[in-house]
């Protein structure tokens, strides 16, 4: 038997850990959608196919700077020294995932702008005649296209990877002390921006493409899901402990039921039936992709923080 | 160059909490938030139950990953014995620190930056020792260069037998506990 009693008192560390809400999971489910949606129209555009998807290389570049920004602001909500949040561009610290994740997300701008003036939409060309000059300009060299679309795919692929990375780095944590996290992001974000054009594009074909594109991430992803977890079943007893908040612990009904079952193996059996044409697509099934992800990343959070190597409380 | 260090004797501390008075006064620790603590921490079946009392606060590890993880350079090793501080003008609050201690030993201070024990550095480097340890009544605390074979906690840490928390997590502590 063992029983840890402290009379420390800290708000956020005790009685539980609990120094990250809502901001954060919304945060890295915002900054693995845009990832996903830089590697998609990244990819159109290094194919030289960004005349034909309309909905990937026309709406995504713009949307993903204000779904980043809106990222970037829950995370500003979260630093409980706000205003110093500067100090963090004053420096480069290598050892520091958050701190290459600062600089990732200030490459990212760019990028996305340089990725949106290929296919700039009417309502800025109509304001601004000189950005449909620039945008004819850069169109005509298709080597610049080709340029711009491998610098969205390899930022992309930096940033997806870099919201799991920055939770896996945490030692202290079990459960998040997974490099496989990382790929695990990427690939939730990408499916997340597969199933978001899925629901949104006009052209039947594009949506058809990226519902079949979906499809593969959702299976990857379920893969990578029983990676991670065989990962930390088979490790230390703390790091069993931490899967079986998921496996059978408070977060299992969360888990099974909103993760795996309606955010992953529902709608890929719905989009493998409607790319198969035995039904019709339905705007269900990648909503239920989009709020998988979104849930994937709250519990993902919430039991990393509870897991813990030693805990406060009476045990036997 | 010094290495500070800290040795408890778990054998002679009773859980009065002085120390975690004295660190309060000495450093202003807003009421509700504790810079070092008492942790009781009993082992075995029932009847031959172990009690050990300790002393706990950061470790200042040499490994110390709430350094490695900061993103604002705020977080560091200081020149002087290699403590672990925070310089408070240059922390964004991003708890990345708060996420990466296995101890939990940091926490937010109300003003917004991350705070935690300092070993008392403007009272070491004035010769004083950390206030905790200055006012153990029952002196089981001991501070001190742990490189000078000749200190109080190099030769407790050479002739008693002694543990440190959670070594596994690989952070190597510098505060140890002698049984």
């Amino acid at each position: 038997m063992r029983e840890l009693v402290s009379t420390r008192t800290n708000p956020m560390i005790d009685p539980a850990l609990h120094f990250w809400g809502w901001e954060i999971p919304v945060y890295l489910f915002l900054g693995g959608l845009v990832a996903g949606m830089m590697i998609l129209s990244g990819y159109f555009l290094f194919r030289g196919r960004h005349r034909e998807m309309s909905c990937s290389c026309l709406t995504l570049p713009l949307l993903s700077v204000a779904l980043l920004s809106l990222g970037m602001l829950a995370l500003f909500l979260d630093l409980s020294h706000r205003w110093y949040f500067w100090r963090m561009y004053t420096t480069f610290q290598p050892t520091s995932p958050m701190s290459w994740g600062s600089w990732i997300l200030i490459l990212v701008y760019p990028a996305l702008l340089a990725n949106a003036l290929i296919r700039p939409p009417a309502w800025i060309t109509s304001r601004l005649p000189w950005v449909s000059t620039l945008s004819a300009r850069i169109a005509k060299r298709s080597a610049a296209v080709k340029f711009i679309g491998i610098t969205n795919m390899m930022l992309g692929v930096l940033l997806g990877v870099y919201t799991g990375i920055l939770l896996s780095a945490f030692g202290a944590r079990p459960l998040w002390n997974s490099s496989i996290l990382g790929l695990l992001f990427l690939t939730s974000g990408l499916s997340s921006a597969a199933a978001f054009v899925h629901l949104i594009a006009s052209d039947p074909l594009e949506q058809k493409l990226l519902a079949k594109a979906d499809n593969g991430f959702l299976t990857l992803e379920l893969v990578i899901i029983g990676m991670f977890l065989i990962g930390l079943v088979s490790s230390t007893r703390v790091h069993l402990e931490a899967a079986l908040l998921l496996l059978n612990g408070p977060f299992a009904p969360v888990f099974w039921v909103f993760v795996i079952g309606l955010g992953i193996v529902l709608p890929l059996i719905v989009q493998s039936m409607a790319v198969n044409n035995k039904v019709a697509h339905t705007p269900v099934a990648p909503i239920l992709v989009v709020l998988g992800g979104l849930i994937l990343r709250f519990v993902i959070v919430q039991a990393g923080q509870v897991s813990h190597w030693t805990r406060v409380v009476s045990s036997n | 160059m010094a290495r500070y260090g800290m040795v408890i004797d778990t054998a002679r501390c009773v859980g009065c909490m002085d120390c975690v008075v004295a660190c309060k006064t000495e450093n202003g620790i807003p009421e509700g938030y504790d810079r070092d603590w008492i942790a009781y921490d009993t082992t075995g079946a029932f009847p031959t139950l172990h009690m050990e009392i300790r002393s706990e606060r950061c470790n200042h590890c040499e490994d110390p990953p709430c350094v490695y993880c900061c993103p604002c350079g705020a977080s560091h090793i200081h020149e002087r014995g290699g403590v672990v501080l925070v310089h408070h003008d240059k922390c964004s609050g991003c708890k990345a620190c708060i996420a990466a201690c296995p101890y939990d030993a940091r926490f937010i201070h109300p003003e917004g930056y991350a705070d935690k024990c300092t070993f008392c550095i403007h009272r070491v480097e004035q010769g004083l020792e950390p206030a905790c340890v200055a006012v153990c009544p029952t002196h089981c605390m001991h501070f001190g260069d742990l490189d000078d074979p000749n200190s109080t906690v190099s030769r407790l840490l050479a002739s008693r037998e002694q543990h440190t928390l959670l070594p596994e997590a690989g952070t190597k502590p510098q505060i140890w506990y002698l049984k």
